[in-house]
């Protein structure tokens, strides 16, 4: 966002389709953004190049003309290896960088020491295929640059999203039909969530809290003063909690007991609490520890309204069940609550706030329901009724007019750092984290069907690391971290490398993954590192009953808690 | 995003020249590249189609979409057939007649057609007798097993017939193939054209063809990976979901009682629309529409089958 002034996707499914060369990177999309990826396969069908970027050989990779099976929190180092050798190469879009960016020259001096060797040495990706990537992205006509979250879910992960955007500037993959840059969304209304300014530093429509005229706006409508200052992102209240100030929480619609790194920790920090209200469509852990529990009904089936997807589509949500039991719409129960606090809003459907944010949002003023129901959505911006749809964004930045072209994008100056959880002797192996085709995230909602593809948790190991200590596929062992240890059993990957170990989350009854992951947050994102942590693995000595797991995870003491 | 972003241009492709042609005396101007069922779509033709996909390359398998045109020698399949300048076509001769009645009656013989939609009205219609074959062969347990060289012609006392035993080996979905035409949708829509997985093939040859996993392994130790993609495209039911074949079966399956609502997956942020069949404020099955954009019908095992959650009340 802080390049380009808007946080979204900037292309469309149907451009990658026309796409000479996509670049996944980070993302398993065939399993975790399975009709995503079938854009990927008609563009492979019509002869485009395929490249994957993952420390596994992903079943996103399976279809790739080439896998980088970078080392794990090498991205940076790896994005500098490729813009080097772009510039070295003489490939780079001059006329884009002229036009539409700033800060080339920095660029090109940081990237400057990053040759293919040295690359290839930090990063474990021969060179000649960090050569082959650079050419072929730097010369394509259309190129894409997919990521999810294995750029994001790093300490640094917002500085590796800067290094793949200084790709595509470099190369003017951007602003134009068929480029782009597309981060999938793990959720449904990540970006509408997004649009509607469940962001610290945003009003709805990505206007700034700190800009005290589009805040005005808001007070006009909304007949309130607004607090002038930005809020706390999850991690920062996290360490509010710990500090003691932040006391009263309401959460709607998260498991942060499960799905938050380093789950012990959670929990205490929720049960030190003064009054913890939690809204949501399931009795979770994280609800388990409420005083007050507001039974939701579910958004996606039970309620109307709209979610913006992963190409800025805001598409209609509509209510095809009643809700159980006491369970009521998000919006009736906020609704309430804001009545209770003495605010009696009078809007009563879910069209009615939606006209409101339109009013609000000029990006979003033309999306009737009626047009988002005879269009099967709308991509934003879409500012009048009348308009065409954006296929995609930032075209100005090709304009010869300065005026036209607008506050030019930046070269992200960033610096290459392993993971916060070192590996050493002990700790010698790296853990990642990520989802399989059959589930999803902390399990409440995908383990209610009986799927045939699931197998649960297991430690996915090299066939190399499984002969080394002597594990048979199908083993119970104990995986430990620094934070935790747990007993898993053993699976045998032929897609992982040596040194690199794979375990899901979402199956945190059972083996709660999360004893073991580190809450090192990145510091503008506030995302925390699920994709790297240091663990051993150890034999045990007597045969475990694999339904005995649960009891045997613990918790190992933490310095910070003493 | 504090300003109104700038338009961006917007792809027009080709523009597209109109195709005159005459579809039962009427005249017609339809897009060029579109099919003869287009065509007799547009002005109002009702023509009985099966193997045809409006996501999918036309296999031409049923022929039961068959009308004449001037000049040619034999009957052409509407659905693949693109219009040419001034054609003739005539969708209701007593040629186009005869073939449907012939198509419709070798297909009701051999196949249980009793879930497939409009069927019961083009019997009528074109005054289908599938019951002059003879009576249908009973059930076979061995249709799965191919050798080559292998068929048998019967001896005229019965009708052959696709009677087999269901297949119900995993929780989500069913595969019925005493229903199946063999009209390939399942195999192009698991294959190249969508979901790229390749779990499914025919097998066999002639009358013992057989749409087969690999080596005939059950499901859940095939490459499937639960898309449902195979069952939004059968014409026949003969792939059903679980929880549809279920009801059936209890005799509790009623679409005059359900509804259809198009919604949003919640389980990833690719935004596919479901469309949600309802029975008694229970999910009974989910399909997708064909004409969106982000999954042309498509969707993944958690978007077809995962909406369980929500029921477990």
């Amino acid at each position: 966002m802080a390049v380009f002034d808007a946080g979204g996707g900037t292309s469309s499914y149907r451009e990658v389709e026309d796409a000479d060369v996509i670049v996944m990177w980070g993302t398993n999309a065939r399993e975790a953004h399975p009709i995503f990826f079938h854009h990927v396969l008609k563009a492979i069908h019509k002869g485009a190049k395929l490249y994957a970027v993952d420390p596994r050989r992903s079943k996103t990779a399976e279809w790739a003309d080439a896998w980088l099976g970078l080392d794990i929190g090498t991205d940076i180092a790896l994005a500098y290896g490729i813009a080097r050798e772009i510039i070295h190469a003489g490939l780079v879009n001059t006329t884009f960088i002229e036009r539409g960016t700033s800060g080339f020259e920095e660029f090109v001096a940081a990237a400057e020491p990053w040759t293919l060797e040295v690359t290839s040495r930090e990063t474990g990706v021969p060179a000649e295929l960090i050569r082959s990537l650079a050419h072929d992205f730097a010369k394509a006509d259309k190129a894409q640059l997919c990521w999810t979250l294995g750029i994001t879910e790093h300490h640094n992960g917002t500085d590796n999203v800067r290094a793949l955007i200084n790709l595509a500037l470099l190369t003017g993959h951007v602003g134009k039909y068929g480029s782009g840059l597309s981060p999938l969304r793990g959720q449904n209304n990540v970006q509408g969530g997004g649009d509607m300014g469940a962001i610290p530093n945003k009003l709805p429509g990505f206007q700034d809290v700190e800009d005290d005229e589009a805040r005005a706006k808001f007070e006009r409508m909304w007949g309130v003063t607004l607090p002038p200052k930005r809020g706390m992102h999850l991690s920062q209240m996290m360490e509010a909690m710990d500090e003691g100030h932040l006391t009263n929480l309401f959460i709607i619609g998260e498991n942060p007991v499960q799905s938050d790194a380093d789950s012990a920790h959670v929990i205490k920090r929720l049960q030190n609490l003064d009054h913890l209200v939690v809204q949501d469509i399931f009795l979770t852990k994280t609800a388990e520890l409420a005083d007050v529990v507001l039974p939701a009904a579910a958004a996606w089936c039970e309620t109307e309204g709209t979610a913006t997807n992963s190409e800025r589509r805001v598409q209609r949500i509509r209510k095809a069940l009643d809700p159980p039991g006491q369970a009521r719409d998000d919006i009736a129960i906020i609704r309430d609550l804001a009545g209770r606090m003495g605010h009696e809003w009078t809007f009563q459907t879910s069209e009615d706030i939606w006209n409101e944010v339109r009013a609000l949002s000029p990006d979003l003023a033309g999306m009737s329901y009626k047009l988002l129901d005879e269009r099967g959505g709308l991509q934003w911006p879409f500012p009048d009724e009348d308009g065409p749809e954006s296929s995609f964004l930032h075209g100005r930045l090709w304009e010869t007019d300065p005026e036209k072209r607008g506050r030019p994008a930046p070269f992200g100056i960033v610096e290459h750092e392993l993971p916060v959880d070192e590996l050493d002797e002990e700790f010698n192996l790296r853990l990642t984290t990520g989802r399989r085709l059959t589930d999803y995230n902390t399990g409440v909602q995908s383990i209610g069907f009986k799927s045939p593809l699931r197998i649960g948790t297991t430690l996915d190991l090299s066939p190399e690391d499984l002969a080394r200590w002597d594990i048979e596929d199908g083993e119970i062992v104990r995986v430990s971290s620094r934070r935790g240890s747990l007993l898993v059993p053993a699976r045998l990957e032929p897609a992982l490398r040596p040194g690199i170990a794979f375990m899901v989350c979402n199956f945190p009854d059972e083996v709660d993954t999360n004893l073991l992951t580190i809450e090192a947050n990145d510091p503008i994102a506030g995302t925390a590192e699920f994709k790297a942590t240091a663990i051993k693995v150890e034999r045990l000595l007597d045969v475990v009953d694999p339904d005995g797991l649960v009891a045997m995870s613990e918790r190992l003491p933490v310095a910070s808690e003493a | 995003m504090t300003a109104t972003h700038e338009r961006t241009p917007v792809e027009m492709g080709m523009p597209v020249r109109l195709v005159t042609l005459s579809v039962d005396g009427q005249e017609v101007s339809v897009p060029e590249g579109s099919t003869l069922l287009d065509a007799c779509t547009a002005v109002g033709e009702d023509i009985p189609t099966l193997c045809y996909g409006d996501t999918l390359t036309p296999k031409n398998a049923c022929r039961v979409c068959m009308v004449e045109v001037e000049g040619s020698r034999v009957l052409v399949p509407s659905c693949s057939r693109k219009v040419t300048e001034n054609v003739v076509v005539r969708t209701d001769t007593e040629r186009v007649r005869h073939s449907r009645r012939l198509v419709l009656e070798l297909l009701g013989s051999s196949v249980d057609l009793s879930t497939t939609p409009h069927v019961e009205e083009w019997m009528a219609e074109y005054a289908a007798d599938p019951g002059r074959f003879g009576p249908p062969a009973p059930e076979d347990l061995h249709r799965d097993v191919h050798e080559p060289g292998e068929h048998h012609a019967g001896d005229g006392s019965v009708a052959e017939t696709m009677e087999q035993p269901d297949k119900v080996d995993n929780d989500l979905y069913v595969r019925d193939y005493s229903k199946c035409i063999l009209c390939y949708k399942c195999v192009d829509a698991c294959g190249t054209q969508w979901q790229n997985t390749f779990a499914i093939q025919v097998a066999g040859r002639g009358f013992e063809s057989q749409i087969s996993t690999e080596f005939n392994v059950e499901l859940p130790e095939s490459a499937c990976v639960y898309c449902g993609n195979c069952i939004e495209v059968c014409p026949t039911g003969a792939l059903s979901f679980k929880s549809e074949y279920d009801m059936r079966a209890e005799g509790t399956w009623n679409e005059d009682e359900q509804t259809q609502t198009t919604t949003l997956c919640t389980f990833c942020g690719v935004g596919c629309n479901l469309t949600l069949h309802v029975q008694d404020n229970t999910i009974v099955k989910v399909s997708s529409p064909h004409d969106h954009s982000v999954g042309h019908g498509n969707l993944c095992i958690k978007g077809r089958f995962g909406f369980q959650h929500v029921q477990n009340r």
